[in-house]
Parts: structure tokens; C-alpha cells; sequence
């Protein structure tokens, strides 16, 4: 009897050391970045001055609305190659359209400086037609979005280059934005400082934004078709859901999420070329699978993503403050990746 | 019959590239009645069901329901009009809730487009309340028993109140006590004046539930009669076209001396546990018991493909490890697989690839290169040997009927040499006709020798083929029965056994 009480109450301890254990590795990347991040503030407490931490959370802001797209595309099982052009190609147009009416050389000349709204209204626009582009070869054809993607971005690049050589701009960076512009994106008076370092608005913007996707993900009838077409396509299908809508409505949602970081990115970085948002789609989704949105399909939070977004950026801020040298980042970061999805794939591993 | 009619299908032909699937089919279906609709895999019954429910567009026909004639589109349209289906293949979205499951397609809806949560789970709970599901409405769907899931989907086709209902196979993986709840959900839908069409093979099912029957054979139609004046030998003969008088073949193998020694065996990961049973030369050992009891980790974990914990395996006074199915294969074992479409075939490869793949290194020349000549050769005696029916070596596998896919894996197996073969339900989704050709396939291997432990769920194939079973419970080895003197009922028993 004693015995037997006595192997139950092993049982029990070895439920709770395997319990605690799996609570541990579930969430090891958080506490991987919690290390990390008391780890350079010892070292450097500099780490979490005003200034610093304005620039990770400007950093993180700047990248989140692709990671906030194309974490749709990889809920369905696809993917998005196309982001970082899509991009490129909004960020050239809004800023072409929004030089400085005394530019010289400006792109457009006789159209003046448009108005703010109408010129978010045509970037996120277009990216939600490109999005729509890649959402109607993947959901009428049954094309795997790693190929249609991989050619609207080879197309969209081909565009982009064209572009830029469009008007009188010849081919050179797209600079001398209007004011106004850089004010409404940057913050010139900002909104918000913390101490007194300034934050700027484009961070206000993007937790709008994530309010917004979260909002869309987890309420609306189109987010749960999307959970539901991720994990199974047949049952989506006879249950009566849409699935060629909702594809598309998944891309084009993720199309003017780049429509947006590319109105964003053009006043952040001021000086548009062809190569503006190159690659922008490999850290979102770097960022995506490093916060447990999962390739399985039908699985994925927004705070997963913003987690994940932190992380990347963490990397690049933090390190170098300890005199990590900057060439070794990328090798934490596709470590960060294995790992980050190595862990992920353990929850769905059943044991045999 | 003048009675009144809910659901008329009437000269239904579909066709496919190459085959003709249905060939003006009909099927009538009265209000207040369950329509069972029966015949071989193959039969078009599954086709006949989805030309119904819009997710196939039929070639030729008319359908009429409640008097107006329809033609749906898709699942949606079939759905918004009173028809909804539970189908044969788990159709669920397996990392969601159940709840999300249930409702998707119609998720109740505040201002347009927002998704009500507590309307979702009021109505849910009392969907499971009227129908007595006891399923957790927030659970997520893949931590659910696969019964439960099942119980879930039924309820779904329910709650669309719909007029006409499918079932396609709901039973499959149901246990005894849920198939009885499946039937009072049906009698209660039958009492409001719904029409069922309900699909299956248990023929004891049909008989008891159904009120008509509708024979289908090769895409048309055979015979509709009221189930009170069918038996099942009439069933089987409208299926199978002709007289089948004996479903098994004559008993002839000789079991000799034991061969197979397993001793307290259990599984690390799954439920076996300390099973013990011998095996012995020319015999053929089954293993009963119900959905869930462990009788696929018999088999699996004695072939390494799940990890064992504990006990020894003797094979011929030799003590063996079969840690990975290399090993087994190795030590002359075979597994045929219980789900042949996931685990054992390669569906888009050809005859001739399925019928070599575990035998490889056999056809090296020089330890390089794979000579053709002789793989052809094998699969050339496999198709003879097995009587597999197919237009060559270099047919898709998957184009193939299921009993002719099933002779082709164990074809396949043969071809290693085994002694001892462990088959996984061999009989699962094949024909009446094919299943007697597979019967006698592994009293002929027993015959020459080897020895054969059969996984089965259906009890009268284990009863008919076997000489000795043993009944799993609760992962546990509940007892061992000679097939020659036991029935049905001792088996049951002991299957509750550990429950």
C-alpha cells in the first residue's frame, strides 16, 4: 500500500518536473530575450535609456506591419515572397508623389504634393492589388504561393526599376520629401516622448495597426475562415466557406499591410531607390516563425508576431551595445530560427 | 408509392476521365425515414452523395426536393437549402475549437461581420444538450479522442436543421456505446420528419436502423426494397451480383511449434501494456478488441515503429530488439499498416516502386545501381502471385481498386522473405468479393509456414480467419480465446474488460 502510494506520489512529482519542464521550453524565447535583455543592461546599462529603447521600438514598429501581413499567408500554409518589392514599389510611389513642391528634378512635376490620405489610400491600395495578384494565382490555380510570390517579385522588381526612371527622376533616389510628409510618419512635434526623446508617430500608427489585425484575426468571420481554411482546406470548403474569397481577401489583407510599411518606410529612410524593402519579406517571416505562427497552417497569434518582431530587432540593437561583432548577427539569427521552430514543431510532434 | 416524397434523385450519370461513376442512378427518399444505401467501395455511393450535396456537378439528371427541382452549386448552396451531410473523411480544422468547427461557414454575426463569441457558445452547448454530446465546446478539436471528434461532426450536420441528412460511414471509428447514441439521434430525427440517407457496411446496422434499402453495383443502380423483407445473404448477393455463399475460405493451415515468444512488452509513449502472448509456426493469432484498446501498438510496437519500454521478444530461442523497422524487417517481420492510404502506399509512384520499395537493396548491382530487369521480374510474380488486378507495372498505385492496392503491399512484404507477417486490419475498405481473395491469401502464407498476427475490427473475420485471439483493453491483453469455440459475446466481454 505504501508502495503503491508512494509510486503515485512519484508519478505526481514527475508530472509536475515534466509539467514545469514543457512550461519552461514553450516559452524559452521569451526567456531567452529576457536574459539577453538584463544581460546587455548590466553590462551596458545605457540599454535602457530612453534612447535606446526608442530606437528598438521604433525599429520594431518600422518592421511590424509586414510581419503583421504575411503571418496571414503563412496561417493558409503559403508564404509571401513579394513583400519586400511590394515595398519597394509603394514607398518609391509615395514618395514620388510626395516631394516637395520645390524639389529639383521632382518626379512628377505638375501634380504638386498630394494630399496625405490620398497617397496612404493609393499606396496600401496598390499593395492590396499586388496582394490580390498573388492571391487569385494561389486560389484559382492551386499554385503554391512560394512560386507566384517568387514571380511577382521578380515582375514587381522589374517594375520598381522602371519606375524610378519614370517622370524627370532618371534612375536616382526619390529624396526632398514635402514636410508634411515626414511630420505625419516621423513626428515633427511628435505626439508622444519618453523622457525627453522623441518617439516617433509611425509607433502610434503601428499599434493601431496591430489593434486592427488583431481585431481582424480573431473577431470577424473573414479571420476565423482564415484559421479554418490554414488548417483544413476540404472541411473550410464544405462547411461553405468561401475559400477562393477568403484566399484572396488573405493576400490582399497582407498586400496593404506593405502598402503601408512602404508609406512608412519611404518618409523613415527619406531616400527612396530600387532597392528600398529588399529581402524585408525573409526577417517577417523570420519574425513570424520565431513567434509560433506555423507553417503546419491554421496557427498563429498577433502577439506571437510582435514577439517575434522585438526579437529580430533585439539582436540588432542589443549586441552590438556589448561588442558583439555585427557580422555574427546573422548567424544568431538563423540560430534563433532553427531553434524557434524547432521548439514550435515539438507541440505537434505526437510521440510514438 | 403514394406515400409522400422528400428527395427524388432520378437518372443521375456522372462521369469521370475514363470511368463512368454512376450511370442514371435513382433514389427516392420519404420524410420520416431512414434510406440506407449500400454496395462494394466503388460502387458510387460516395459519388452519388456528393452529386447531392454540389461538391460534384452531375452530368445528367434531376433532383427534387420538397417538390421543387435543385441544383446546387456547392456546399454552401446544398447547406442553405436543407441538406447537409457528415462525411465519410473527417473534415475538421483540427488546430480550432470545437465550437469554431461547429459554426464555421455560419459564424453567428453582430453588425455585420463580427463574430459573436457568446452567441457561438450558447447555442453550442445547447446543440450538445439536446443531442447529450458530452464534448467541451472550447476544446481544441486534435486533443479529442477521433470518436469524439465523429460525435462533433454529427452534431454539426444536425444543427443545420436541415430536411434531408447524409451519413456517410458515421460509424467507423465509433464505439458500441456510441453507435446506440448515434441511434437515438437518428430515431429522434426520424420522429421530426427528416429524411436520412445513411451509408454503411455493417450490415447489422442497415438492418436494424433503416426503413429502405437501395442496392448499388459498379455506378448503378440494383434494387430498392423495404428493410423489413431483406436478410443480409440477400444484401451481400445484390451487392456482389452473384451467390456468395461462404464469406472465409476453408481453415486448411497447421499450426506447429511457437516461434514468437513476447513477454511483457509496453510502450513508452503509447498505451501497451505488459502484453505477454505467444506466437506460433502456420498460425494464424487475432487481436480483438475495441477502437483505442491498443491493438495497433501490439503490432507497431513489436515492429519498432513505436517505442518499446520493458519485455523481451524471442524469435526461434533467440532473443531479438527490433528497435526500428529496419531491424524488424531485418529479423524476418512485415507490417502491413491500418491506414493504407497514409502509411502504406505511395500513391502517385507506380505498381512497380510500391512493389520493391522494402526490398531495395536486394536489386544493387555492384552496391550502385538498381537493376530494372529484376525488379520487373518481382513485380511480374508479385501481380501473378496475388491476382492483382491492374493495366500494368506502371499504373499509379492509387488508381487501383483498395483490395488490388492492399495485394500490392503485401506483394511487396512477401518479397523480403518474412516469417512472421503482422497485417493491421488487411481487410479495411475493400470489397465483399476482394476480401475473400485477401482471406485466403493469409491462410495460403500460414499454409507455407508463417506466422500471422491479424488486427481486425470486425469480429466475424477474426472468428473466421484466425485460430487463436486475444482480446486488448485498456492497452492490457484481456484474455486469449480460441476461435474455434468462442463467440462473440466472450470477446465483447473481455474487450470491456480494462475499460
Amino acid at each position: 500500500m505504501s508502495n503503491e502510494s508512494k509510486k503515485l506520489a512519484e508519478k505526481a512529482q514527475g508530472l509536475t518536473a515534466q509539467k514545469v519542464g514543457d512550461a519552461l521550453l514553450n516559452n524559452a524565447l521569451i526567456i531567452i530575450m529576457l536574459v539577453v535583455a538584463v544581460y546587455v543592461a548590466i553590462k551596458k546599462p545605457s540599454f535602457l535609456g530612453p534612447t535606446s529603447l526608442v530606437n528598438l521600438i521604433s525599429l520594431t514598429a518600422a518592421y511590424l506591419p509586414v510581419a503583421l501581413g504575411i503571418a496571414g499567408c503563412i496561417v493558409l500554409t503559403g508564404t509571401d515572397l513579394s513583400a519586400g518589392r511590394a515595398v519597394g514599389l509603394t514607398a518609391c510611389v509615395s514618395a514620388s508623389l510626395l516631394q516637395s513642391a520645390t524639389a529639383a528634378n521632382k518626379m512628377w512635376p505638375g501634380i504638386g504634393t498630394l494630399p496625405i490620405p490620398v497617397v496612404i489610400f493609393i499606396a496600401m491600395g496598390l499593395g492590396a492589388c499586388i496582394g490580390a495578384f498573388n492571391g487569385f494565382f494561389v486560389a484559382k490555380f492551386k499554385l503554391h504561393p512560394f512560386i507566384v510570390t517568387l514571380a511577382t517579385q521578380l515582375i514587381l522588381y522589374t517594375t520598381l526599376l522602371l519606375y524610378v526612371q519614370m517622370g524627370n527622376n532618371g534612375g536616382q533616389a526619390i529624396s526632398s520629401l514635402d514636410q508634411g510628409y515626414r511630420n505625419f510618419v516621423v513626428g515633427d512635434p511628435p505626439l508622444f516622448t519618453f523622457g525627453s526623446v522623441r518617439i516617433p508617430n509611425y509607433v502610434i500608427y503601428a499599434l493601431l495597426l496591430t489593434a486592427i489585425m488583431w481585431f481582424i484575426w480573431n473577431k470577424t468571420t473573414f479571420g476565423k475562415n482564415m484559421f479554418a481554411l490554414g488548417a483544413n482546406e476540404e472541411a473550410a470548403r464544405v462547411s461553405g466557406v468561401n475559400v477562393f474569397a477568403t484566399t484572396v481577401g488573405v493576400f490582399a489583407l497582407a498586400g496593404a499591410m506593405y502598402g503601408w510599411a512602404g508609406f512608412v518606410e519611404s518618409a523613415r529612410i527619406a531616400s527612396n531607390t530600387a532597392n528600398t524593402g529588399v529581402n524585408y519579406e525573409l526577417d517577417a517571416i523570420a519574425a513570424c516563425v520565431i513567434g509560433g505562427v506555423s507553417f503546419v497552417g491554421g496557427i498563429g497569434k498577433i502577439s506571437g508576431i510582435v514577439i517575434g518582431v522585438i526579437m529580430l530587432r533585439l539582436i540588432f540593437v542589443a549586441l552590438p551595445l556589448v561588442g558583439m561583432d555585427q557580422q555574427l548577427q546573422y548567424a544568431i539569427k538563423g540560430g534563433i530560427i532553427l531553434f524557434a521552430c524547432a521548439l514550435d514543431m515539438r507541440k505537434y510532434l505526437v510521440k510514438k | 408509392m403514394d406515400q409522400p416524397v422528400l428527395l427524388e434523385m432520378r437518372g443521375i450519370s456522372k462521369s469521370f476521365p475514363g470511368v463512368k461513376a454512376l450511370d442514371g442512378v435513382s433514389l427516392t427518399v420519404r420524410p420520416g425515414t431512414v434510406h440506407a444505401l449500400m454496395g462494394e467501395n466503388g460502387a458510387g455511393k460516395s459519388t452519388l452523395m456528393k452529386c447531392l450535396f454540389g461538391i460534384y456537378r452531375r452530368d445528367e439528371g434531376t433532383v427534387t426536393l420538397d417538390g421543387r427541382e435543385v441544383e446546387f452549386k456547392s456546399s454552401k448552396e446544398a447547406l442553405e437549402n436543407g441538406v447537409a451531410m457528415v462525411h465519410q473523411e473527417l473534415n475538421q480544422a483540427l488546430t480550432r475549437t470545437v465550437k469554431d468547427n461547429l459554426w464555421l461557414g455560419r459564424y453567428p454575426k453582430v453588425g455585420g461581420f463580427i463574430v459573436s463569441e457568446r452567441i457561438m457558445d450558447k447555442r453550442t452547448r445547447e446543440i450538445f444538450e439536446e443531442l447529450e454530446v458530452a464534448v467541451d465546446p472550447n476544446a481544441v478539436m486534435s486533443t479529442l479522442p477521433v470518436s469524439q471528434r465523429q460525435m462533433v461532426e454529427i452534431a454539426k450536420a444536425v444543427s443545420y436543421d436541415s430536411k434531408v441528412i447524409v451519413f456517410d460511414e458515421p460509424t467507423s471509428s465509433l464505439t458500441e456505446t456510441e453507435v446506440e447514441h448515434l441511434f437515438r439521434i437518428i430515431n429522434m430525427l426520424r420522429s421530426r420528419g427528416c429524411g436520412i440517407i445513411y451509408i454503411s457496411h455493417k450490415m447489422e446496422e442497415i438492418l436494424r436502423i433503416s426503413d429502405d434499402v437501395t442496392i448499388m453495383r459498379d455506378g448503378t443502380w440494383v434494387a430498392t426494397r423495404p428493410a423489413k423483407e431483406l436478410t443480409m445473404d440477400e444484401i451481400i448477393r445484390l451487392m456482389v451480383g452473384r451467390e456468395l455463399t461462404n464469406r472465409f475460405p476453408p481453415k486448411t493451415n497447421k499450426p506447429g511449434e511457437i516461434i514468437l515468444d513476447v513477454q511483457h512488452i509496453s510502450g513508452r509513449y503509447t498505451r501497451l501494456k505488459d502484453a505477454t502472448f505467444q506466437l506460433k509456426k502456420g498460425e494464424i493469432l487475432g487481436v480483438a478488441g475495441l477502437d483505442g484498446s491498443g491493438r495497433t501498438e501490439v503490432l507497431e510496437n513489436l515492429f519498432g515503429a513505436m517505442t518499446r519500454e520493458g519485455g523481451t521478444i524471442t524469435l526461434h530461442g533467440r532473443e531479438i530488439r527490433n528497435k526500428g523497422p529496419k531491424e524488424a524487417i531485418k529479423n524476418g517481420f512485415a507490417l502491413l499498416t491500418e491506414e493504407r492510404r497514409a502509411t502504406g502506399i505511395f500513391g502517385i509512384r507506380d505498381i512497380k516502386e510500391n512493389t520493391v520499395i522494402s526490398n531495395l537493396k536486394n536489386y544493387l548491382m555492384g552496391g550502385v545501381c538498381l537493376s530494372d530487369k529484376r525488379m520487373r521480374d518481382d513485380t511480374d510474380w508479385s501481380i501473378q502471385a496475388m491476382h492483382i488486378k491492374t493495366p500494368s507495372q506502371k499504373t499509379q498505385i492509387r488508381s487501383l481498386s483498395g483490395g488490388n492496392q492492399q495485394k500490392v503491399i503485401i506483394g511487396r512484404w512477401l518479397l523480403t522473405k518474412p516469417e512472421i507477417l503482422l497485417l493491421d486490419e488487411p481487410t479495411r475498405g475493400i470489397d465483399v468479393g476482394a476480401k475473400y481473395e485477401i482471406y485466403q491469401l493469409i491462410i495460403d502464407l500460414a499454409n507455407e509456414g508463417k506466422g500471422v498476427i491479424m488486427v481486425s475490427s470486425e469480429m466475424p473475420e477474426l472468428l473466421g480467419v484466425c485460430d487463436r485471439i486475444i482480446v486488448m483493453s485498456g492497452g492490457q491483453v484481456a484474455g486469449e480465446v480460441n476461435a474455434a469455440s468462442t463467440s462473440q459475446e466472450e470477446i465483447l466481454t473481455l474487450a470491456a474488460k480494462y475499460v
